[in-house]
């Protein structure tokens, strides 16, 4: 086709008459390329979940056979011997970061609810800043920050201070010398790393509280605080919800300042004094040398579990904090 | 639909001729003082929707609209927000259709060809026709001038660069917006204000020579000096294209359409000429509306 | 809840303290030991941002030195040596995960924002959200599978790959928003003047979202460019200059990682240093991303709304 010239607008000058102006094909060829490239970019997300998950398994799926139960239950890790039990991983994994939200928790709402109800405007946008640098600090920096200023103050003196001046050593869970790299230390700077993240979640769910359910609180004469206690938290509660197990997933596969302070001894840990394992550090110390194809597929099975779990948290998480940021 | 006991209503079918407002032929339907303009509107088409149905998702916003859009002449559509006339306006250019769940049957014709034939390219069709939206819509990464010339520039058309700035000039003039910007044709559009920026869309959907205007309140946003200008030159339009304008303003209608449509909860009430559908309209709901009465 | 319940609940909590003069003073410093608390809550969230900030700058200016930034890492015990390679490793991975991960990002965010509420798009969605939590190392892993295993060598390529499957939900989730925040009445504008659909898309509204997606793909940056855990085992390091794309790579995060745990004193000092630049990197990622926003977008969808 010859490209049309240029018609004239004004009054009396003959043109044609007909609105099939150009002669593109219907359903342009631009059209549908675009079209299918931004849908398959689209299906790209869950295929690469899908092959994620079918990769993982089926690279894990020798030493299931082999190994059987005994992954997930096993307590001896000895790769010469060829026995692989996670189960000292697994136990530490999950202790350092329930006890990581344990700690971290609290403190990432009180930001949370600081910065959208509590705090002076002027200090609002700053400290929301702050939050979020934290969150930006790589996972090795928070590493090497633990290890080389965190467990030698544990060391030092933390951990005495807890166990003779305290005398809490009687009680299991701080039983045992104070070594430094341990499951506390794992657990603290694992609670220093996901405390921006819960607490930005947090952030965005208590923006979503409708402003009417605050006034509604104002109006009858409730204070700040209970305003907070009494309308903001109840209606954004599936969400804050979300917002922690969210932040559970984060410190679930957090793996290089883990890896770091945990003191990586495969046994299951009954102190917080005692160095442990977790999963993902298990990953990143031995799959770069793995001997064997069948500690390979161990790991894979490791790797396995750890995306298992974290998918079905994370996949719990995000529907409800969706659930909460849709009703408002 | 229509209550069948009065045929002289619009979505009767118009090729009856029973009465005659009910369908836009020019021999009746023309004000008096049209009559002579009427032989030089020879370049401009027809618009027919006939049983034109449209709905979003299980909303049918449009039902079984059947009326004549007359070559070179003004038509309005009024009614109350939400009766459907913005959507009807959407049809005419295929652009409903690009809303997800948006559905259309029936059939619109252009010139007496469907544009919702099988075979027929809906961006062909939209490149004839021009449109401008409730709230200015300049694209804001490109220049006032850039903005004048989109759409020619996607017809692909072969201008020189002075055949191209005489046509910028040509609709800037006409939108009454050269002497306001001629200074800063490559200046960013956002920095007009919202009534100069709508008189840039308007020039915008000129440029290329549509045959068809359809404007969706133009003017809903405007402070009134923009209003009059708009107004001014819609109606100067006449003749060489045929004006569709949306207006929840009874006035704009009366001051700038030859024919006026009444649309309420989707259904076409009545179509006549302006000012006999505001002095003596046929159907009840019509004349309660025009007197303000509900809406 | 309705507001009728928040206002059943605010009722029940004013009705308690009716008329009580002593009611209202607890309810006052219940209030205000609350306030206290949650002012505490925010300091000690904050404290540990002061406590690394100052460590980083002891530890890490000492051995800021011109050659730190031009060197190859020395052997232990030999003074000198520097993270050259490393940070030129980062920068290659940056570049290799932006070009996979970026396109792919972008394009899944076009297809949710113009498929909004589409039973494919609220499952992408919803799944893209589900991948943005996973592990990396998880995906490391799957890199390795699929790129390092067949390859039979590490290499830059696999590290590539691995940070841009984390970039795509990330790119995805922000260019939606941003593309969400360009009017419907702009694309349908350039529709009725005749623009295609995909003419529509990235000329018209593409572009006028530029600067808001600029600032997404630079905060995805900002958070592969420090990733650790993907990269043990695709990129791996090198102590070598080396650029290929099919050989093993230094990457800055590795080297803080192997120089941290070695026993080797002016390793660990070095470490310092190289967190100190890693640092600096990735807030100077996410500056100029914040930046890109506040210039362009704020004027492009400002002017439209003035009247």
């Amino acid at each position: 086709m010859t490209a049309p010239t240029l018609p004239p607008v004004a009054h009396r000058r003959p043109v044609r008459t007909d609105v099939r102006v150009d002669a593109t094909p219907a359903r342009g060829y631009g059209d549908r390329v675009y079209g299918v490239f931004i849908t398959t970019c689209a299906l790209a997300v869950p295929a690469l979940l899908v092959l994620v998950a079918a990769v993982i398994a089926r690279s894990a799926w020798p030493a299931i056979e082999q190994v059987g139960t005994e992954l997930l239950v096993g307590r001896t890790w000895d790769v010469p011997r060829g026995q692989f039990g996670a189960l000292p991983a697994l136990l530490g994994t999950l202790a350092s970061s329930l006890f990581a939200l344990l700690l971290a928790t609290p403190l990432a709402l009180g930001v949370a609810i600081y910065v959208t109800e509590l705090a002076p405007l002027r200090l609002r946008k700053p400290v929301a800043f702050l939050v979020d640098v934290l969150a930006a600090i790589p996972s090795v920096v928070y590493g090497l920050w633990a290890l080389y200023v965190l467990v030698p103050f544990l060391r030092e003196h933390a951990m005495p201070f807890l166990g003779e001046t305290l005398g809490l050593r009687e009680l299991a869970l701080f039983r045992g010398p104070a070594y430094g790299p341990s499951l506390l230390a794992a657990s603290l700077v694992l609670a220093i790393m996901v405390l921006p993240y819960i607490a930005s979640v947090a952030r965005e769910v208590l923006q979503a509280v409708p402003r009417a359910q605050r006034e509604a609180a104002l109006a009858l004469g409730a204070t700040r605080w209970e305003m907070v206690r009494d309308a903001v938290l109840p209606y954004a509660r599936s969400g804050l919800v979300g917002a922690v197990i969210l932040g559970l997933g984060r410190a679930l596969g957090e793996t290089m300042a883990v890896t770091m302070v945990i003191g990586n001894r495969h046994e299951v840990p009954t102190s917080l004094f005692q160095p442990a394992y977790t999963m993902a550090s298990l990953l990143a110390n031995e799959f770069a040398e793995a001997s064997g194809e069948l500690h390979l597929s161990a790991l894979m099975a490791v790797a396995g579990l750890l995306l298992a779990i974290t998918l079905v948290v994370n996949a719990i998480a995000r529907w409800l904090v969706w659930r909460m940021e849709r009703r408002a | 639909m229509t209550d069948v006991s009065r045929p002289v209503t619009a979505s009767a079918p118009s090729e009856a001729g029973s009465a005659a407002r009910a369908h836009l032929t020019p021999a009746v339907a023309l004000r008096a003082v049209d009559a002579a303009e009427d032989t030089r509107s020879g370049s401009a088409v027809p618009i027919s929707t006939h049983g034109l149905e449209a709905s979003y998702g299980s909303v049918r916003a449009v039902r079984e609209a059947t009326l004549t859009f007359t070559a070179g002449r003004v038509t309005a559509i009024i009614g109350p927000s939400g009766c459907g006339k913005s959507t009807l306006l959407r049809c005419l250019n295929r652009l409903h259709e690009t809303v997800p769940s948006a559905r259309v049957r029936g059939d619109v014709r252009i010139g007496g060809e469907s544009i919702y034939a099988a075979g027929v390219n809906a961006i062909a069709v939209r490149r004839g026709i021009g449109f401008v939206a409730q709230r200015p819509t300049p694209f804001p990464t490109m220049s006032i001038r850039e903005n004048v010339v989109a759409g020619l520039q996607v017809l692909g058309i072969r201008a020189t660069g002075s055949e191209l700035d005489d046509r910028v000039e040509e609709v800037l003039q006409r939108t009454g917006l050269w002497n306001e910007v001629a200074d800063r044709l490559d200046g960013n559009p956002m920095s007009l204000s919202g009534g100069q920026q709508q008189r840039l869309c308007l020039a915008r959907a000129l440029a290329p020579a549509p045959r068809v205007l359809l404007l969706d309140e133009p003017t809903a946003a405007l402070d009134p000096g923009s209003t009059q200008r708009i107004e001014e030159l819609v109606y100067a339009l006449r003749g060489d294209v045929t004006v569709v304008i949306v207006t929840h303003n009874m006035q704009q209608a009366a001051r700038v359409s030859d024919h006026t449509a009444f649309m309420l909860a989707g259904e076409l009430v009545e179509v006549g000429p302006t000012r006999l559908l505001f002095t003596a309209p046929v159907d009840r709901r019509t004349e309660a509306y025009v007197t303000g009465r509900f809406g | 809840m309705t507001v009728p319940d928040a206002a059943r609940t605010a009722g029940a909590a004013s009705s308690r303290a009716l008329g009580a003069t002593r009611a209202m003073q607890r309810r006052r410093r219940a209030g205000s030991t609350m306030t206290v608390l949650i002012w505490a809550a925010a300091g000690l969230s904050l404290l540990p941002l002061v406590l690394i900030a100052g460590h980083l700058l002891v530890g890490g200016v000492r051995v800021l030195t011109p050659t730190f930034f031009t060197a190859l890492p020395a052997p232990p015990g030999v003074a000198g040596g520097g993270v050259a390679n490393g940070i030129a490793g980062t920068l290659v991975l940056i570049a290799l995960a932006s070009v996979i991960g970026l396109p792919v990002g972008l394009g899944a965010g076009l297809y949710l924002a113009e498929h909004r509420s589409t039973r494919l798009a609220t499952i992408v969605r919803y799944l893209s959200d589900v991948l943005s939590g996973l592990p990396s190392i998880v995906l490391g892993i799957f890199a390795w599978e699929v790129v390092v295993r067949p390859s039979g060598q590490f290499s830059a390529l696999a590290g590539g790959f691995a940070l841009g499957m984390i970039m795509i939900p990330l790119v995805a989730r922000a260019t939606e928003e941003m593309v969400r925040l360009v009017p419907v009445a702009l694309s349908e504008a350039a529709l009725a003047l005749g623009f295609t659909r995909w003419r529509t898309s990235l000329s018209i509204v593409l572009r006028t979202a530029l600067p808001g997606i600029v600032t997404a793909a630079l905060v995805a940056v900002a958070r592969v460019a420090g990733e650790t855990a993907p990269l043990l085992f695709t990129a791996f390091g090198t102590p070598y200059w080396s650029l290929r794309v099919d050989q093993p790579i230094a990457a800055l995060p590795l080297q803080i990682y192997n120089y941290a745990m070695s026993p080797y004193d002016d390793w660990r000092a070095q470490a310092w240093g190289g967190a100190l630049v890693l640092i600096v990197l990735v807030l100077v990622i996410s500056m100029l991303a914040r930046r890109a926003t506040r210039s362009r977008f704020a004027s492009a969808s400002g002017g439209a709304v003035n009247d």
